[in-house]
């Protein structure tokens, strides 16, 4: 498969009270076409920001890009013209579903509008020439029907009930449920070629959860478009991702296709965080220790304090990529080589 | 032979309903968040009250605690009907019977120290010197893993999960019989979480509490409770033993929803997925069987006729056709 | 005690960084001062009662900073005098309404029914009276007198607190820790006199501060209608009214006290909003950056 996103040695400065937090501590990704990748890690872990600094939406005064590049089918976004991402890329060749479906939509207008407000600009059959230049410009000629009649198709795949119906309809008469659907809606009408799911079925129950990640599952495979998944959830990451990197403390620890990751995970972490996962045997076990400061992160591998396996040599040097098998890398110095669960 | 102990608390038909108002404030229908409940707690048991949002749990812990007053039905405590006291009876209560939110770190006064609030239950519910009262807050911090220098800060200088085990030292000091946890690790890591569960089980221990545990996700309450409770628009469809409803539900509705819990390994569970539609509006319940509309074993029945729970396998199912 | 102490600190620190506020402070401070120094300030502190005819309605000079009144008395001095009964009408009226519309609105907020809602309408009916108008007719059934200016001041201005106060405890009520606290099994006089009011006591200062300020421009309006404190109490209302007759001539007579009352009004309007600013983050506490 083709890459489409690679991201390497991003680093990602916040600034807080107490000094600037490491958030981000060069970090490397890759994505390639029609590929579903799952990010995890628990809070605080920096997958957030860097879901959004690929999108470039991180907050302005508060975080500080520091070094690295963000390659989008070729192009650096963080060294291109601010206008010409906002135009070209974002909301069209990379979209966004948020996390929380309650405050999305603006609850002042029918979803309708919303959405067509969104095809004013991102819809594929604008042309440069015929993107409007201000907020209260008309709906550019010609291309209405055409954008309408995608919107109601796009409706009918991801099954939202009468579509004509739900456009004329305002935000706070969906459940939760429906809005994600219409953020999935939204975010494959303008032919993205990644999208960027943020937590997408944190705030959903479990079955109206299962509900979603399949219709997303199936609907990003026909169309070939890549996902990014974030997700602190384990399980959601095994439902709905051809691979899945996990990161702690701002740092990328392992990256493996999902039933690797899941059955022969090779970084302590990873398989600790596995462990920590509630079994059927009823037995509980954490991680010891706590989550660092960013604002004065360990020094080399973040996760050395916690680990059962570190040496001098991982607090001294943050450990290379080792590729362990096709499609599996983990930035280790001592990789466990054993299937999920061997160890207590 | 020895006899079981009598239940701890019993909830008997218990029903709690919100009114729904229009925009004019006329009272346009009933929301039945509570509807007609009863299930029983013997002491040291563990309670899972399981379901999605809006059927009820929450509303349902909080009417027991008395935050809410019932609308219909008993609630017996220790032997005690409890729903009916006045304000003042009820306040005595809260000593032996106590409610952990979600976030007990927030049940702190953020301009108090961390003493007086640790001291202030005891201050309400007993006659304690000052130094009895301090010997016995500092043993409870003791209990939760805490130093003794925390007294003096504020919440706002403790981290989360102090703030967390400041939140249960602080009830734990009444030593309450019963303990009501509404969603105690809702949006936790799973690390955190496990360390969360881990303290909830040693104070069981530690305390002889018995638990009541309210939480939408299964594979929680498979961990910590002997007992389940699911619920569904205000009703108990399904309540036994954990072990043998999570191997064999029983109702449909439980069936979904165990199918539906992501597993990490294994086949996909959405490939298999099968539950369709959205729960209807609280407000507006289905006639009869609550599940019917999204049941793939509905029949006329189901709409006619409301399922009463019934013995089957071991535990008690609400379903005509189970 | 220290904590408060050094709270109180952190807040005059907080406080000073705010251009406006810290000139609001600046202001006040120049009032306090001028009350509490005027004995030591005045260049003629006898001319309070004294008369001078002879001097009368001079202009500012090196003898006479602000120049003369009517009487021949010194402005000037006369003005720092007139701080003290600005002050202290400030003070026990904005006191006054504080000890009547606080309790009140404490009731209000934390009972639900006929009792919260005849305590709002009550407040609503006083608020409907314009101050001047209640004031004047008091002040003329009694007289007018120091004493009864105050009391006109406080029992209209106590509903603005009162209001404050209701509405800030609704909102608390939903706080977490206030029902927690209350599943303790705390009686309702201790959630409201322990929990409740310490939290709220932000928007009850930053009330106080501009309703000192609107106090005493009222005070000065009655002042100036002659149903103050009477002559020769050099209140700055007052004083004002006397000049009236001197104009433009004697300029100097009214825009010394016309001034005064200005800059304590904006005074403590500039304090009241830099106190809201100060008093409001601190407890919103910004944490470390938050990552999913």
């Amino acid at each position: 498969m083709a890459e489409l996103l690679a991201v390497r040695g991003l680093r990602v400065d916040f600034a807080t009270d107490r000094g600037p937090a490491q958030v981000l501590d060069g970090i490397n990704l890759d994505i390639a076409t029609g590929e579903v990748v799952g990010l995890v890690g628990e809070s605080g872990c920096g997958k957030t920001t860097l879901a959004r600094a690929i999108l470039g939406i991180l907050p302005e005064g508060a975080a500080r890009i520091r070094a690295g590049e963000v390659r989008f089918a070729g192009t650096d976004l963080l060294r291109e013209h601010p206008a010409t991402v906002n135009d070209r890329i974002r909301g069209r060749a990379i979209t966004f579903i948020p996390q929380d479906p309650f405050t999305s939509f603006s609850p002042l207008f029918p979803v309708g509008a919303q959405i067509m407000d969104l095809m004013k600009w991102k819809s594929p059959r604008a042309r440069d020439g015929d993107r409007p230049s201000s907020l209260f410009a008309r709906y550019p000629r010609g291309r209405y029907r055409a954008d309408r009649e995608a919107v109601l198709e796009i409706l009918r795949a991801v099954q939202m009930p009468e579509p004509a119906r739900a456009l004329r309809r305002l935000p706070h008469e969906f459940s939760g449920g429906q809005r994600q659907r219409l953020m999935i809606a939204m975010a494959l009408l303008p032919q993205p070629d990644l999208i960027i799911a943020d937590e997408p079925t944190t705030a959903l129950d479990v079955t109206i959860q299962a509900q979603i990640l399949r219709l997303l599952r199936a609907l990003v495979k026909e169309r070939g478009v890549s996902v990014l998944f974030t997700t602190h959830d384990l399980g959601t990451a095994h439902e709905i991702c051809d691979r899945v990197v996990v990161m702690y403390a701002g740092q990328e620890m392992e990256a493996a296709p999902t039933d690797t990751f899941f059955g022969r995970p090779a970084h302590p972490y990873t398989r600790r965080l596995l462990a920590s996962v509630l079994g059927p045997d009823g037995e509980i076990r954490d991680i010891p220790g706590e989550v660092p400061s960013l604002v004065t992160p360990p020094s080399g591998c973040r996760f050395h304090p916690r680990c059962d396996y570190a040496t001098a040599e991982c607090r001294v040097e943050r450990p290379a990529l080792r590729a362990l098998a096709s499609g599996h890398g983990v930035r280790c110095h001592h990789p466990v080589d054993a299937p999920a669960g061997a160890d207590a | 032979m020895s006899v079981p102990a009598p239940p701890l608390l019993e909830v008997v038909d218990l029903a709690r309903h919100f009114p729904l108002r229009n925009a004019f404030g006329r009272r346009v229908g009933w929301l039945r968040a509570v509807d007609g409940v009863s299930l029983e707690v013997r002491p040291g048991e563990t309670l899972g009250l399981v379901g999605e949002s809006g059927c009820g749990k929450s509303t349902l812990g909080k009417t027991v605690m008395g935050i809410h007053t019932p609308t219909a039905g008993d609630i017996r405590f220790a032997g005690r009907e409890i729903g009916r006291l006045s304000r003042r009876e009820r306040r005595a209560v809260a000593k032996d019977l106590q409610y952990v939110y979600q976030d007990p770190g927030a049940s702190l006064d953020p301009r108090w120290k961390i003493g007086p609030s640790l001291h202030e239950p005891l201050r309400i519910h007993t006659t304690l010197s000052r130094a009895e009262r301090d010997r016995e807050v500092r043993a409870i911090l003791a209990a939760v893993g805490l130093p003794d220098a925390h007294l003096d800060l504020y919440p706002h200088e403790l981290s989360g999960g102090q703030q967390r085990r400041v939140g249960l030292a602080r009830i734990l000091t009444l030593r309450p019989r019963l303990v009501i946890l509404d969603e105690p690790t809702s949006g936790l890591d799973v690390s955190v979480q496990a360390s969360v569960l881990k303290l909830f089980r040693s104070l069981q221990e530690a305390f002889a509490l018995t638990y009541v545990f309210i939480s939408h996700d299964l594979s929680v309450v498979r961990a910590m409770c002997a007992g389940i409770a699911v619920m569904y628009l205000g009703k108990i469809v399904e309540l036994g033993p954990t072990t043998r409803v999570f191997e064999t539900p029983r109702h449909p509705y439980t069936q979904s929803l165990l199918a539906a819990v992501p597993r990490i390994g294994g086949r996909r569970v959405t490939q298999d997925f099968a539950l369709e539609g959205e729960p209807p509006n609280p407000g507006d319940v289905p006639s009869g069987c609550r599940f019917r509309t999204r049941c793939p074993l509905a029949q006329a029945r189901c709409a006619a006729e409301e399922p009463p729970l019934r013995p089957l396998d071991g535990r008690t199912v609400a379903c005509h056709f189970a | 005690m220290i904590q408060n102490v050094n709270a109180a600190w952190f807040a005059v620190t907080r406080l000073a960084r705010d251009r406006s506020a810290l000139i609001g402070l600046v202001l006040i401070a120049l009032l306090v001062l001028s009350a509490v120094l005027a004995p030591v300030l005045a260049t003629h502190p006898d001319d309070v009662f004294e008369l001078h005819p002879s001097e009368r309605l001079k202009e500012p000079s090196g003898a006479h900073w602000l120049g003369t009144d009517r009487m021949g008395a010194d402005v000037y001095s006369r003005l720092l005098f007139g701080a003290r009964i600005t002050i202290l009408i400030g003070i026990i009226a904005v006191g006054a309404s504080l000890a009547i519309g606080v309790p009140i609105g404490l009731v209000a907020g934390y009972y639900h029914g006929w009792v919260s809602d005849l305590l709002m309408r009550v407040s609503d009916i006083f608020l409907a009276v314009p101050q001047v108008v209640l004031a004047i007719a008091i002040a003329q059934t009694l007289g007018p007198s120091l004493p009864n200016v105050i009391l006109a001041l406080s029992v209209t201005y106590w509903p603005w607190f009162a209001r404050v106060v209701y509405a800030e405890t609704r909102a608390l009520q939903k706080e977490v820790f206030v029902e927690s606290t209350a599943a303790l099994g705390a009686s309702p006089w201790r959630l409201t006199v322990l929990h409740v009011l310490p939290n709220i006591a932000s928007p009850i200062i930053v009330r106080a501060s501009i309703g000192m300020g609107f106090t005493i421009l009222t005070a000065a309006a009655l002042g100036f209608l002659g149903l103050g404190p009477p002559p020769p109490t050099p209140e700055w209302g007052r004083t004002i009214a006397e000049s009236r007759e001197f104009l433009p001539d004697a300029w100097w007579y009214a825009a010394a006290p016309g001034l005064a009352i200005f800059l304590t009004v904006m005074g403590f309007n500039l304090l009241g909003d830099g106190l809201r600013d100060v008093l409001d983050p601190r407890l919103r506490r910004s944490g470390p950056a938050r990552d999913g």
